[in-house]
């Protein structure tokens, strides 16, 4: 990234564009790398300069501030402003941090579940994900938001179905349709914003939005983007696409979306709901991420019922991801400070806990061959340290004390607690929720530890490549259980500031 | 394909005046209606044309699917090339007016010329390979078809396309 300095280009002034350019220049040009792990191998020196650009902005963003970036030129709310504060540019670490962890991962892992000549498509769909994602969160203009999330579900399609597993092209093809209706919904939604106030940029709507906002069409509008974002992130009624998305797709594929898709959808939930809507008088006492409270509720509910009943390894970490979604979702619907601070922090708590489940999951595949649980008997013996690994990501997924999600679980409670009787009955909820989580992190540990492995003698330990990104994440899964400055400041920081533009 | 003489003729005639219009919307397009993507789109129609009359194969050696492959990409990195450009002289991503020192307006229409130029081969592309992905298809199922009957393969040897194959002479 030294580029040389020549007169008039500041790499630091430039380092919003370049976020999401790096990897919009690199998607085309890793098409043409066709010799033997090149595109790899590109995504990967892509995805670490991308990383390295997030942790910048972050730390710009933390000494001074907001930053805003013109595209072409145009001011806003004319042109596209690239803004950038404390909740995006923390989101935007995660995403690219996230990638370039799973990258080493899916060497091996994509070597064996995606054909060979198809590779560099897959890298290259891999680095439009990447840059839609980035775009997603990075951009301050409405409708810009909509295209990115055009760009990364294009790519997250091809991604999905690029496996050699034939369920995928039905899995795949369910969440073109459903994401497709999102999509719909969401652009619905910012074109009825944008008649009633003339813009699309983002902080100029939340300004102009006062005077039109007790309308139909603004309650429309509302009603549009939660749907259709509901639908994004897989929310309880509107899940269907997910287990079979992740189930079914290549592992590493399950691993980059598991960890950072959802969570982009949420940061825009979050977006519109505070930025946007936040100072709106009419919907100050509607409150409408709390109309997402019940559903939110079945969501941990249901999901971790049913990911107890699961056959399929895979299946029941995408069933948990439906749960997990719940408890960030519950976070921003109560709306209190400690509310959205658990429910962000727990956007990044679970990015790490579930990429590095998933992580385990497709090494099982890898050397197993199949992840369903019967094919897992005795797998604790075969390959120690990658079930060990799983275990530990699996106290983190229930919330045992001195794990990540234990931080975040520990703030959505204390949010909950705060509001009276409906309060302890939320919070006996989450805590039930959480039993449930042990039992189907339990049924696994069972087969694998206590059930004498298959007899098949060639399965072995996975593979370096996979074991160092997966204990990575395990150990990070600790870190943050124990070290909360960098997580939970960050989060408290951006909820505040989030929290600061709704009162 | 002596059946088909008056698509074929006139296939000729039109052929050349769909691509002339094509590349009229590209160039033409800052300053009157007009666009990479609508001319991408005429562009496309014009060889979608060419292979629906002439056959699959043919079109396909006229431009074949690696080139394709090749402009898609290209046309993409000749987009973001630009706005990289427009970063290392100093200006925004996209902010056209750097790219000529003296005057930014006519810097202004050199970028998005050339970007517009990027976006059209981009469609075009795109356009053609999910033409060349479908009707492909079609030939594939029909060879699986004829491996179970081996009469079908003298037959398969006259056909020039699986558009014209699907019709039959008439």
């Amino acid at each position: 990234m030294s580029t040389a300095t020549q007169a008039g280009f500041s790499l630091l002034a430039s380092l919003p564009a370049l976020q999401v350019v790096v990897p919009m220049v690199a998607a085309p040009i890793c098409t043409f790398l066709r010799f033997r792990n090149g595109p790899w191998a590109f995504a990967l020196l892509v995805s670490a300069a991308v990383f390295w650009i997030s942790v910048m902005l972050l730390q710009q963003v933390l000494t001074h501030g907001v930053i805003s970036y013109e595209m072409g030129g145009w001011a806003p709310p004319i042109g596209i402003e690239y803004r950038i504060d404390e909740i995006n540019a923390f989101v935007l670490m995660i995403v690219s941090g996230i990638s370039l962890v799973s990258l080493p991962y899916a060497l091996r892992s994509v070597e064996r579940e995606v054909p060979r000549d198809k590779h560099h498509l897959f890298y290259a769909g891999w680095l439009l994900c990447l840059c839609g994602l980035l775009g997603i969160t990075i951009t301050g203009d409405a409708f810009n938001i909509f295209v990115f999330l055009e760009i990364s579900s294009l790519a997250t399609y091809m991604l999905m179905a690029s496996g050699r597993d034939p369920r995928a092209l039905t899995a795949a093809f369910q969440y073109l349709v459903l994401g497709t209706l999102g999509a719909t919904f969401i652009l619905i939604g910012v074109g009825l914003l944008y008649i009633m106030t003339g813009t699309l940029n983002i902080a100029d709507m939340a300004d102009r939005l006062g005077p039109v906002s007790d309308t139909t069409s603004v309650r429309a509008a509302a009603a549009f983007l939660i749907a259709g974002i509901a639908l994004k992130f897989a929310l309880f009624p509107a899940h269907f696409w997910l287990p079979n998305g992740y189930a079914y797709s290549p592992s590493a594929v399950a691993v980059f979306l598991s960890a950072t898709a959802t969570k982009v959808s949420i940061y825009v939930l979050l977006r519109f709901e505070f930025t946007v809507f936040g100072e709106v008088a009419a919907f100050q006492d509607l409150h409408f991420a709390r109309l997402l409270l019940p559903f939110a509720v079945l969501a941990f509910l249901i999901g971790s019922m049913v990911a107890i009943f699961q056959t399929d390894l895979k299946r029941l970490l995408a069933w948990s991801s439906v749960a997990q979604i719940g408890y960030i979702v519950v976070g921003i619907g109560l709306g209190s400070s400690d509310g959205l601070t658990g429910g962000i922090v727990h956007i990044f708590n679970h990015a790490l806990t579930k990429a590095a489940l998933f992580m385990a999951a497709g090494a099982m595949f890898l050397r197993i061959g199949s992840t369903r649980i019967d094919n897992l008997a005795g797998v604790g013996k075969i390959m120690p340290w990658t079930t060990l690994a799983f275990v530990l990501a699996g106290l983190s997924l229930i919330g045992v004390p001195t794990t990540a999600g234990f931080v975040s679980k520990w703030y959505l409670v204390l949010a909950a607690l705060q509001h009276g009787n409906a309060g302890y009955f939320l919070a006996a909820l989450i805590l039930f929720s959480s039993i449930l989580a042990v039992i189907y992190v339990w049924r696994v540990v069972e087969v694998a530890y206590f059930r004498e492995p298959a007899g098949d003698a060639t399965v072995r330990e996975a593979p370096l490549s996979m074991l160092v990104p997966l204990w990575l994440l395990t150990l990070a899964c600790f870190y943050f259980g124990l070290e909360t400055q960098y997580s939970v400041d960050i989060a408290r920081v951006a909820a505040e500031s989030l929290l600061g533009i709704a009162r | 394909m002596i059946e088909h003489l008056v698509p074929r003729v006139l296939a000729k005639l039109l052929i050349p005046f769909i691509l002339l219009f094509g590349l009229y919307v590209q160039f033409h397009g800052d300053f009157g209606p007009g666009g990479g993507f609508q001319a991408g789109v005429i562009f496309a129609a014009g060889i979608i044309l060419y292979a629906l009359i002439y056959g699959l194969d043919q079109a396909r050696g006229v431009i074949s699917p690696g080139l394709v492959s090749v402009l898609v990409a290209l046309g993409l990195l000749i987009y973001a090339g630009v706005g990289v450009a427009t970063l290392l002289l100093g200006g925004e991503f996209l902010n056209y007016g750097v790219l000529d020192s003296h005057d930014p307006v006519h810097g202004q229409h050199l970028g998005i010329l050339i970007i517009e130029f990027g976006v059209g081969m981009t469609v075009a592309a795109v356009m053609i390979t999910i033409f060349y992905q479908f009707a492909g298809r079609l030939k594939i199922t029909r060879e699986l078809e004829s491996d179970d009957d081996d009469e079908d393969e003298q037959a398969d040897d006259h056909a020039d396309g699986p558009v014209a194959d699907a019709r039959g002479p008439r």
